[in-house]
């Protein structure tokens, strides 16, 4: 499989702190790759890294094998690299469609249209609502962001990211704050996500992992501990311990 | 606010069509025009800064642009117009008004362009710091703005060559009231538009506009320049209105008061905009009648209870009586 995002030696340090350390990631088409790891191993920050918020101390990033290490956020975007917050990140006082529509309206270019009433858009709506019916929430469509369970405010974050057709996904924690009952429902979202997009998800569930990845990542302390297979991974000895003494920390 | 009413706003699934209680404040200007003609030269006052509110609404309400300083473009439109009026040939007022229009609007884009790539408390900083430059710059360069004296001597033809203004100000208060009309069709429009949402999406969301590819800093930039070009709108006719620019144009109190006036009536509603400073400017002049030294305090009172009690401004609470009444 052709490889759409990948990392060589990607370094960032905030002062004396390597938080990334010399990562080197490939991600095919249609991945479905687990990044894990304790607090702290800069998860997040990779996160961070790939989608242009903050820039690497070294190494670069490579989308169709183009180096974007000097990209912007916003262009990275139109590329098509999208990602969802570990917290919700949404807009308060709009409504899901509209929150969705601004994803879509950006993606479509008429973010700047300034004078046409947006409810003219009808494709604009049409596809907002094509996403939310996808993800079982067509009924939300006019209530405001924070009027919603918290459940189903994490399948927004997942219905914008959605609304900019993305070819990467980057999941920050998908299911985070979500009851376990709940989280069911997240995994079945993502098991029906269109298979050519390739998603990296970062997520501290292992069930969840077990059950969504067939490739993961275990990064400890900025660096890339081991990769592979589930079932090889999580039969490391080395896993094992990381996992279990955060378990005896926690 | 609940889903229906802000969706009944903007929005991709809103309503744009007019509602009847749109047309409540111009009915209300119109009633005003033939029910009080003593006081116009108050009405148009109070349209002025409702211009003014309304620029300040853009920025503050709908792209969550916390400004001190907006006073530097009121300032920029009352001298440009002045300085066309004064020192060229052209009197023409349309003409004036859109030579302020464009200065103050060119003013706003080049200091948004600096203060917009800060945040939180630095951009009031700046923009506190932007209206005191120019109100020191129009106060050294006295040989042209007439310095503490004010600029005079401001030439105004009639409006379309057959309106004149007259003593009473009766068309001055209806070229007001047109130039409202005008500039609050264009921020309805705005508002309702995909940039408008974007803006509200910033305000709400920054970071997030940022993740879905949203050039927020530009946008924030253009929103900038098309308020401080309203606001210059609302200078200009501060000075064909006075025929007279002094120097308080440009001072802090315009700055402060439209603020006050804007919390008063709702941020980031259109029509808080309109209510606001129509109580304030009101109360003014009632309280300083009664009560010439302390009228401050009615309004700083008012203030205060619109505050605890009605955090979206006297326009929230009337839309929240009225769903009330409406629905029982």
């Amino acid at each position: 499989m052709s490889v759409v995002l990948e990392t060589l030696n990607l370094q960032r340090s905030f002062g004396a702190l390597m938080v990334t350390d010399n990562v080197s990631l490939s991600i095919p088409v249609g991945a479905r790759h687990a990044l894990i790891g304790p607090n702290g191993a800069g998860k997040t920050t990779l996160i961070n890294l790939l989608t242009g918020v903050l820039s690497p101390s070294g190494g670069s990033v490579r989308l169709d094998g183009e180096d974007i290490t000097g990209v912007g956020q916003a262009a990275r975007v139109k590329r098509g690299i999208a990602r969802t917050f570990q917290i919700n990140s949404l807009f308060r006082n709009l409504t899901v469609l509209d929150t969705i529509a601004l994803a879509v309206a950006e993606r479509s270019g008429i973010g700047w249209s300034i004078w046409r009433p947006a409810n003219s858009y009808r494709s604009v709506r049409d596809e907002c609502m094509e996403i939310l019916t996808r993800l079982g929430i067509a009924d939300e469509a006019l209530r405001q962001i924070s009027e919603l369970a918290y459940g189903k405010q994490r399948l927004v974050e997942i219905a914008v990211a959605l609304g900019l057709r993305p070819r990467v996904l980057l999941l920050d924690e998908p299911a985070a704050g979500v009851p376990s009952m709940e989280s069911g429902r997240i995994l079945e979202v993502l098991a029906e996500l269109p298979s050519d997009i390739a998603i990296l998800m970062i997520e501290h569930d292992m069930d969840l992992v077990a059950r969504f990845a067939n490739r993961i990542t275990v990064l400890v302390a900025g660096a890339v501990l081991t990769e592979g297979a589930p079932l090889e991974v999580m039969a490391d000895e080395r896993v094992r311990s990381v996992y279990l003494g955060e378990a005896l920390h926690g | 606010m609940t889903a229906e009413a802000r969706s009944a706003q903007a929005g991709y699934a809103g309503a744009t069509r007019y509602r009847w209680y749109e047309a409540v404040p111009f009915i209300v200007a119109i009633g005003f025009y033939f029910a009080m003609p003593d006081y116009l030269s108050l009405g148009s006052r109070i349209l002025i800064f409702v211009l003014f509110a309304l620029s300040l609404d853009l920025v503050l309400g709908f792209g969550g642009i916390v400004t001190l300083g907006h006073s530097a473009f009121l300032g920029t439109g009352a001298y440009v117009a002045g300085f066309i009026g004064a020192y060229s040939p052209v009197s023409d007022p349309i003409i004036q008004l859109l030579g302020a229009v464009l200065a103050a609007g060119l003013v706003g884009f080049l200091t948004g362009c600096i203060i917009l790539r800060t945040k939180g408390l630095t951009v009031i900083m700046l923009t506190l710091a932007f209206a005191a430059i120019l109100l020191e710059l129009a106060n050294k360069a006295s040989a042209i703005t007439g310095g503490t004296d004010g600029l005079s001597g401001i030439q105004v033809a009639p409006i379309f060559g057959r309106f004149e203004f007259d003593l009473y100000g009766q068309t001055g208060y209806l070229y007001c009231l047109g130039v409202l009309l005008v500039a609050w069709y264009l921020v309805r429009r705005l508002v309702h538009s995909p940039f408008g949402t974007s803006l509200t999406g910033i305000r709400d969301n920054a970071s997030r506009m940022h993740a879905i590819g949203a050039p927020v800093y530009w946008r924030l930039v253009a929103a900038y320049s098309i308020s401080a070009a309203i606001a210059g709108a609302a200078g200009a006719l501060l000075t064909q209105i006075n025929q007279l620019v002094g120097l308080d144009v440009l001072g802090f109190e315009p700055s402060g008061e439209v603020v006050v006036m804007l919390i008063l009536g709702g941020v980031g509603q259109i029509y808080g905009a309109f209510l606001g400073p129509a109580v304030f400017l009101v109360l003014q002049d009632a309280l300083a009648k009664q009560f010439p030294e302390f009228w401050y305090l009615g309004i700083g009172i008012g203030l205060l209870f619109v505050v605890w009690y009605a955090p979206t401004g006297l326009i929230g609470l009337i839309s929240r009586v009225a769903r009330r009444w409406g629905r029982p």
